[in-house]
């Protein structure tokens, strides 16, 4: 059994969107319809100012609030940590999408959720996801927490400072983002979301 | 209305169902799941039959290697693969969203003739075959010929392909007017600056030696947002292990945003940075004595030349302070040699300054001891592939290219020289010296003009001046994947095929461990469209240049070139890469007994006696630039990490990241202008020529005496559904510019814009709106 995780090294990326358009292009998502976004933010003013290139998905919660609220069972966490749906039985109630306070589910336009799985069918052929391999910066890393010699848990080891979304919601996330530039971390969510 | 609230019944019904009978209890009911009402998903490509196909990216320049995956007669995803050193398993958004331009229903379809009576610009065509078309582009070029002489037909081309096109065909014709943008309206000042200081270009594949430097300056050099891709790779692999950056720039760039100094630089004033750093590290003897000794010539001119451009001097100017400059100087020198400034992509930025900047830049790297030591610049040069046998060219145009070297007409050539000839010192040919023969006929008439892959009217500036010189044509002819508005003016619109369907020449490069990438096609042309290589060599027929052209197809070509390095065809196509191993530095020169230097000393030349000769400045200086009229703000321009010039703007998928630009001012001067985050404006350019409406974005990251904008949008292309009408063009507004005496790029920094309250929103509907429509039958 293992416990998928993903890290994304804050001071590596530069938001050009690339796991964005892999992801997209890999799981057929129709335009418009996303589940990996970027959220750039800038703090400070001139001269002295800081810019985050936060790029945003599904955080494969531990405690992910948007399972139990599934009214068909859908809705569910793989053995190995993946928190996925089985769109055959997705009625598309949106329960799901309001329940995650991360906004990481979107209404495919076909009428069922759609959300970031790790892109399990690679992960399964023992490849990285899409946005992992693409990325030409290297920023992210994905592989299983359990194992303390994955590139994951390196990654997370080896990192100045890591930090996860509102970790005051106790939802546990398994996307671990590397390196914040801010000295206080992660900056709010007040971002444009592109 | 009526829509939100029935938004709100579905969930309310969820939210009670989830309530009182959650998951559990539900899956008692539906064993087998909950039957979805609706549509659902079909099996994934991936689950299918997939065969995979090597070719290289189009999506920009940089020519990264590529897998196609191919299912069910379709194309659906595009990786990188680790063999290929361009790539090395990785791809930028723009390759891999890049499969949405083949299945573009706004394409160019078939041969596409204007309607005779119609104007140029009206848009009005029939269809024809490859047959007329191509029989009506031969009659009027052999006309031109009778009449004006063969060299009256220019060429511009830009793309893979444009060696068919302003090289080859060109050269077989009898034209020296051929050019490539990627020179005068890019690359030209630090090829020029690079020839005659090193007796080396800079080549298509920057030549920085990032896995082993600690120490980088970039000057107005845009990665993350430019996402070339190993440069990218390789700079943030740089910035994972430490090594310290500092960017140049009047923005705060997403490379700012990595950097551990930023220095907001006046626009314009860079040289005088770059001189006062070659003061310091001579001044304080902190440059690399030994290596000035062995490799160079000129450094007592140097030195004389620069005692007067102190720190205090360029604070002056630049409004960096003298200590931070100092300081640098310094850092730099503690690194070296693994301490670099790499060159920049787009050089022209104002005219004569820019040959002056890059050998500034040069000069401060040879201070370094870096150019061909590990942590700076590495030597490369391309593969040696044999070329298919034809008779000899009449003609070497000298169209030049990334890092090309040109060459000049043949002495006894009995062409006339190329209409740019004599406006400037260097010796490729610069596309926007063209346009003004094409109004004037001085000093001798263009009446032709075949256009592939360049963006008239969103590459070269001052486009109403290239408007009117379309209308003094005889001939027109454009051969391009997408109706680009400049297309819809042509008298015959020839209509490419996308590269994921075309095979191409096999991409040579110029890198640490050269290598040999080949094109293959991953699907059959769709529609009636065809090949660039095609397209030349049916049309060298025509005009009864058969004999330049004997090969019957790209297979054979290919497959005869690649027999001359022991490979084949076939080995390629399962291959799709062949690395070379390079000599990147010095040492491996000189261990052969080489000498890496082609200048005329065999030396790097820190004073130029050739361009003293020619009357040109022996050693860099700065020249100031001219500020703006009141109330106005220097345009200046940049990448969108998702675009490619003017190329992906009606890519759907791109789009979709980033569907419109914005003009970055700064805050505190949004707030004397009194203008609001994303409020529409119109661009109004010193010579009153307005452009949007364009959305302002208030932002902390620019000074407040210039704006930003990223260059390729506003498509004025009412057949390109995506791309029309969204942001702005900064190439519109680009009414001038000015030409550098000594490379022929055409400087477009030097224009300045007000903005205007009042602009209508557009109310462009969502991009996934749009593309939704577009699958509709037009």
């Amino acid at each position: 059994m293992s416990r998928y995780a993903m890290a994304i090294d804050l001071k590596a990326c530069v938001g050009c969107a690339a796991c964005s358009v892999a992801c997209s292009v890999e799981n057929e998502m129709p335009v418009g319809t996303h589940r990996l976004w970027i959220r750039n933010t800038t703090i400070g003013t001139f001269p002295d100012l800081v810019v985050e290139h936060r790029p945003e998905a599904c955080l494969h919660c531990e405690n992910p609030p948007c399972v139990p609220v599934c009214p068909t069972g859908c809705c569910f966490v793989t053995a190995d940590g993946i928190v996925d749906l089985d769109v055959k039985r997705c009625i598309g109630c949106s329960a799901c999408i309001a329940a995650c306070p991360y906004d990481a589910r979107s209404m495919h336009p076909a009428g069922y959720v759609t959300k970031c799985d790790f892109c399990k069918h690679r992960v399964a052929d023992g490849r990285a996801p899409a946005c992992v391999e693409t990325c030409p910066t290297l920023c992210r890393t994905f592989g299983d927490l359990m194992d303390p010699q994955s590139e994951v848990s390196i990654a997370i080891r080896q990192a100045r400072r890591v930090d996860v979304l509102r970790p005051g919601l106790g939802t546990g996330p398994n996307l671990y983002y590397l390196n914040a530039p801010a000295k206080f971390g992660l900056v709010g969510g007040e971002g444009s979301r592109s | 209305m009526k829509l939100q609230r029935r938004e709100f019944i579905k969930l309310s019904c969820a939210t009670v169902g989830a309530m009182t009978l959650g998951s559990g209890a539900m899956a008692q009911i539906f064993p087998d799941g909950f039957p979805n009402p609706f549509r659902a998903p079909k099996g994934k490509w991936f689950d299918r039959d997939v065969t995979t196909v090597y070719s290289y990216c189009e999506n920009c320049f940089w020519k990264c290697g590529i897998k196609a995956f191919v299912e069910g007669g379709k194309v659906r995803k595009i990786d990188g693969y680790a063999e290929n050193p361009k790539s090395r398993g990785m791809l930028c958004p723009r390759g891999q969203g890049a499969i949405a331009q083949t299945y573009d229903p706004d394409r160019l379809k078939r041969p596409l003739i204007r309607v005779e009576g119609s104007e140029r610009g009206d848009g009005h065509y029939r269809e024809a075959s490859w047959d007329e078309a191509l029989d009506y582009i031969a009659d009027k070029m052999l006309a031109i010929k009778a009449e004006h002489g063969s060299e009256s037909v220019a060429f511009f081309a830009h793309g893979s392909g444009d060696n068919w096109f302003a090289e080859h065909l060109p050269g077989a014709w009898g034209s020296p007017n051929a050019a490539k943008p990627s020179v005068s309206l890019c690359t030209a000042p630090r090829e020029t600056a690079s020839q005659y200081t090193f007796g080396r270009g800079i080549a298509g594949h920057e030549q920085i030696d990032w896995d082993e430097t600690d120490y980088i300056v970039l000057i107005g050099h845009h990665i993350g947002e430019d996402t070339h891709n190993t440069q990218l790779q390789q700079f943030a692999q740089a910035l994972t292990r430490g090594a310290e950056l500092v960017v140049v720039d009047p923005r705060f760039s997403t490379a700012a945003s990595k950097a551990k100094d930023w220095l907001p630089i006046k626009p314009g004033t860079d040289t005088a940075l770059l001189l006062a750093w070659i003061h310091v590290l001579i001044e304080e003897d902190l440059y690399d004595a030994a290596y000035v000794e062995a490799y160079t010539l000129g450094f007592d001119e140097l030195t004389a030349h620069v005692a007067e451009f102190t720190p205090e001097w360029a604070e002056a100017i630049t409004e960096i302070p003298a200590d931070t400059i100092r300081r640098i100087a310094r850092e730099m020198a503690a690194h070296a040699p693994r301490a670099v400034i790499p060159v920049n992509r787009h050089a022209v930025w104002y005219g004569e300054s820019d040959t002056h900047r890059m050998r500034s830049l040069y000069l401060v790297n040879v201070l370094l001891g870096n150019y061909g030591v590990e942590g700076g610049y590495y030597l490369c040069d391309a593969p040696i592939v044999e070329k298919f046998p034809h008779p000899e060219l009449p003609l070497t145009p000298s169209a030049g290219g990334c890092g090309g070297g040109a060459t000049d007409v043949v002495a006894d050539s009995p062409f006339r020289d190329s209409v740019d000839r004599g406006r400037f010192f260097g010796s490729a040919t610069a596309v926007q010296e063209m346009i003004e023969p094409m109004i004037t006929g001085e000093p001798y008439p263009i009446k032709g003009l075949i256009c592939f892959g360049v963006n008239l009217f969103h590459a070269v500036p001052m486009v109403e001046r290239t408007k009117e010189a379309l209308g003094h044509l005889d001939l027109y002819v454009a051969i391009d994947v997408m109706p680009m508005e400049h297309v819809m003016w042509a008298d015959v619109i020839l209509p490419e095929a996308t590269y994921l369907e075309r095979h191409d020449d096999l991409s040579l490069i110029a890198h640490k461990t050269p290598f040999i990438t080949a094109r293959f096609p991953a699907i059959e042309p769709m529609y009636d469209t065809k090949p660039g290589w095609w397209i030349a060599r049916e049309l060298g027929i025509k005009l009864g240049l058969a004999e330049y052209f004997p090969w019957e197809d790209m297979e054979e070509y290919l497959d005869r070139r690649l027999s001359s390095i022991g490979s084949s065809l076939e080995a390629m196509r399962e291959q799709g890469t062949i690395v070379r191993r390079g000599r990147p530095y010095l040492k491996d020169w000189e261990a052969l007994n080489r000498n890496p230097f082609g200048t005329p000393s065999g030396k790097i030349e820190i004073y130029s006696e050739r361009f003293a000769e020619a009357g040109l400045d022996g050693l860099p200086v700065y020249l100031p630039q001219p500020d703006g009229p009141a109330e106005h703000y220097r345009l200046l321009y940049g990448r969108s990490p998702v675009h490619t010039f003017s190329r992906t703007h009606n890519n759907p998928v791109l789009m979709d990241m980033h569907g419109e630009n914005e003009v970055w001012l700064n805050a505190r001067e949004a707030d004397r202008l009194d203008l609001r985050q994303h409020e529409y404006v119109w661009l109004e350019n010193q010579d009153g020529v307005r452009e949007g409406p364009v959305r302002v974005l208030v932002t902390e990251r620019i000074r407040p005496d210039c704006v930003y904008m990223v260059h390729g949008f506003g498509h004025k292309a009412p057949r390109m559904r995506v791309a029309n009408g969204r942001g702005a063009s900064d190439t519109h507004l680009q009414t001038h510019y000015d030409l550098d005496p000594v490379s022929g790029g055409a400087g477009t920094n030097n224009n300045f814009v007000r903005l205007l309250k009042g602009a209508p929103n557009p109310n462009h509907p969502p991009i996934a709106q749009v593309a939704n429509e577009k699958r509709s039958p037009a």
